[in-house]
């Protein structure tokens, strides 16, 4: 099989799971919301809620793509292809697992392994701005404007912790591929204890995976420092104007953006695809274990002891918890196992860091403006410039590398 | 490939490039200009400078452009008026003279074609790797000197931006 | 001609001279302070993209330390650049280059 071809299924394979993620990942996230603030959610379409995401996709399609008389059209309708190409581009050089053997065909899991995988994401996400400022202007609406404003300066401000954040772990990990920094995170300590960046030595990386993350929620522009979309002080801010499919492009960008960020934390500071514990201890059947575990749950509520004035609960979790046995067991075939398990804690390791930023949208309120750039310019940045001193310190006296 | 690549790109550039002079409105201007930056990095990559391929991007068209699009959408920059005073000469003599200043060099560089050489992808490529040892090697003195500049301008941007404090 | 991959290395210099002179024009010819400014930018990167060529051509990874360079003390231009070009609002609310000239005459 050539090159080409081999390419084509993986695009298509990515695409299609990054889609799915996106449009389940705001489902999700109304749930979480919803449970942390004692309601049910989306609870109307479907079973649970779960093809909400299908319903919200064909209102917003069917909807007028009105376009205001007073906006600068050729920049109000560009603004939201950019904020979507730039937000769905970076997820090419994510590699998440390792090289594996699928009939024969020997591929990475992963779509391409740039020498610059590294400064290619942070270039992206650099230009990711002119979207949202470009809306925020086209727009022609004085909130609209300020949202522009706040994001473009919020995003360049906020670049520079995360870019010193992101230099740390690559003076331990000595390299800008992102397969080869995830290589380069194999092993344990003691037997157990994982050579990930945040764990390791001569300086675990713990201050700067947690600059990253604060970075990482501003660059999203996610609470607590949605600013460029507060509703109450901007109207919504750079996407008041828009509708239908444009404002569609906008959140998916923001999703997408999330999903980006929480899989570069997850290679460069969590060991990507590598287990929490060796495979000696049976990390190999956690996830089934896991999914075991979830399908029993759904089993018992289901059949067992449904919970009262759910009807639909009686049919719909046991057919639920039929899917999750069926998945599990796909983690036991021998042929699928070297795949699906490193994807799985791939996949696990990022979900953790969505739920993160979901749990933090539902706790904290947002930062007034001033306080977000005295946060960035006189907390955040020294102290990453001081964390990157005292890597390279202890890097330099450790000596070179093998 | 190497071709069609260079092609297509180069002729992004120019058009962008013409968009940057022709446009009236200097938002118009600084995308144009974020044209001409993006397909100058891809044809980085061509020659083999991936490094600078991604600092072009970060630096040129993600810190410096969102810089100028932020102080042209805070400053409310309108539409270019035209000039008072056109200088006809000028306008007459000047872009004619301009093409036959680039055709000149074409032609130049034309003639010194074969002893310059061609351009293969993957021939020369250099990653961080190389452009480290060199800009901390040979390179360091300058280097440190730059550093004294980027400091020196930091300073006087905010002594020039900030707000009169009685 | 040579064969149909490679492309010569002086298509790259004259692709350079064409966004050069382009520069030139907008410098010339434009009368928004902030334009005039970025055909500048466009020139430093037209000479950028001859260095990286001749770095190629050369074998040699020094053009490519010039161009760092020039990027670096483009940003520092840019930085003080438009601090200038915001004083300048601020005092006489435009930012056409013909109306500031009191240094003239």
């Amino acid at each position: 099989m050539n090159f080409f071809l081999i390419s084509l299924i993986k695009t298509g394979i990515v695409a299609g799971a990054f889609m799915t993620t996106l449009a389940y990942l705001q489902w999700i996230e109304r749930k979480v919301l919803a449970h942390i603030q004692s309601r049910l959610g989306p609870y109307r379409v479907g079973p649970h809620g779960l093809l909400q995401p299908l319903a919200d996709v064909l209102k917003l399609t069917t909807k007028e793509g009105f376009v205001p008389s007073h906006v600068n059209v050729f920049f109000y309708v560009l603004a939201p292809f950019l904020a979507v190409l730039f937000a769905l581009i970076s997820i090419c050089v994510i590699p998440f697992g390792p090289s594996v053997e699928i009939l024969g065909v020997k591929t990475d899991l992963g779509l391409a392994d740039l020498n610059i995988g590294v400064l290619f994401v942070l270039a992206i996400s650099s230009v990711g701005v002119y979207g949202i400022a470009l809306g925020g202007w086209a727009s022609n609406n004085k909130y609209s404007l300020m949202g522009g404003l706040r994001s473009s300066a919020q995003m360049i401000s906020y670049e520079l912790p995360m870019a010193i954040a992101l230099v740390s772990p690559l003076l331990l990990l000595n390299d800008l591929s992102l397969r080869t920094i995830v290589n380069e995170q194999a092993g344990y300590y003691l037997g157990v204890i994982p050579k990930w960046s945040i764990l390791q030595m001569p300086f675990p990386q713990v201050f700067s995976f947690l600059i990253f993350l604060i970075s990482a929620f501003a660059e999203t522009n996610r609470v607590p420092f949605d600013l460029p979309e507060a509703e109450n002080e901007l109207v919504a801010g750079f996407h008041t104007e828009y509708s239908s499919l444009n404002f569609a492009a906008f959140f998916m960008a923001e999703y997408a953006n999330m999903v980006t960020v929480t899989c570069m934390a997850t290679v460069l500071f969590l060991g990507g695809w590598h287990p929490l514990w060796p495979a000696e201890y049976g990390s190999d059947y956690a996830p089934f274990a896991l999914l075991a575990a979830g399908s029993a749950m759904l089993l018992f509520h289901g059949i067992v002891q449904p919970v009262r004035g759910r009807k639909w609960d009686r049919y719909s979790m046991p057919v639920a918890g039929l899917v999750f046995g069926a998945l599990s067991l796909l983690f036991l075939l021998p042929a699928l196992k070297p795949v699906l398990v490193p994807v799985f804690w791939f996949v696990a390791k990022a979900g953790v860091l969505l739920f993160l930023f979901i749990w933090i949208r539902g706790t904290l309120p947002r930062f007034r403006y001033d306080q977000l750039m005295n946060f960035t310019w006189k907390f955040l940045f020294p102290v990453a410039i001081v964390n990157l001193l005292i890597t390279a310190l202890a890097v330099a006296l450790q000596g070179p590398k093998g | 490939m190497d071709l069609i690549f260079f092609l297509l790109f180069a002729s992004i550039a120019v058009g962008c490039g013409i968009s940057l002079v022709v446009q009236k409105h200097p938002i118009a201007s600084a995308l144009s200009l974020i044209g001409v930056m993006g397909s100058l990095a891809v044809l980085y990559l061509l020659l083999g400078a991936e490094f600078i391929a991604a600092v072009q991007l970060i630096v040129y068209a993600g810190a410096i452009m969102v810089l100028f699009v932020f102080v042209i959408m805070l400053l409310n920059a309108a539409e270019e008026a035209p000039s008072r005073k056109t200088n006809w000469p000028s306008r007459l003599l000047g872009v004619p003279l301009l093409a036959v200043f680039v055709a000149l060099l074409a032609y130049l560089f034309d003639k010194m074609s074969p002893s310059l050489g061609t351009v293969t992808f993957g021939a020369f490529t250099t990653g961080g790797k190389q452009i480290g040892r060199s800009l901390f090697n040979n390179y360091l003195l300058p280097f440190e000197v730059t550093s004294v500049l980027v400091l020196i301008a930091i300073l006087g941007a905010i002594v020039l931006a900030r707000k009169e404090i009685d | 001609m040579p064969q149909l991959t490679a492309v010569p290395l002086s298509w790259y210099l004259i692709l350079s001279a064409i966004l050069f002179a382009l520069g030139i024009a907008g410098f010339v010819f434009r009368r928004n302070v902030i334009t005039v400014f970025m055909s500048i930018e466009l020139m430093l990167n037209a000479v950028n993209l001859s260095f990286v060529a001749f770095s190629h051509q050369l074998r040699q990874v020094d053009g490519q330390i010039y161009t760092f360079f020039v990027m670096v003390v483009a940003a520092a231009e840019a930085a003080v650049g438009l601090a200038i070009i915001l004083t300048v609002f601020k005092n006489r609310q435009t930012l056409t280059i013909d109306e500031v000239s009191s240094l003239k005459n």
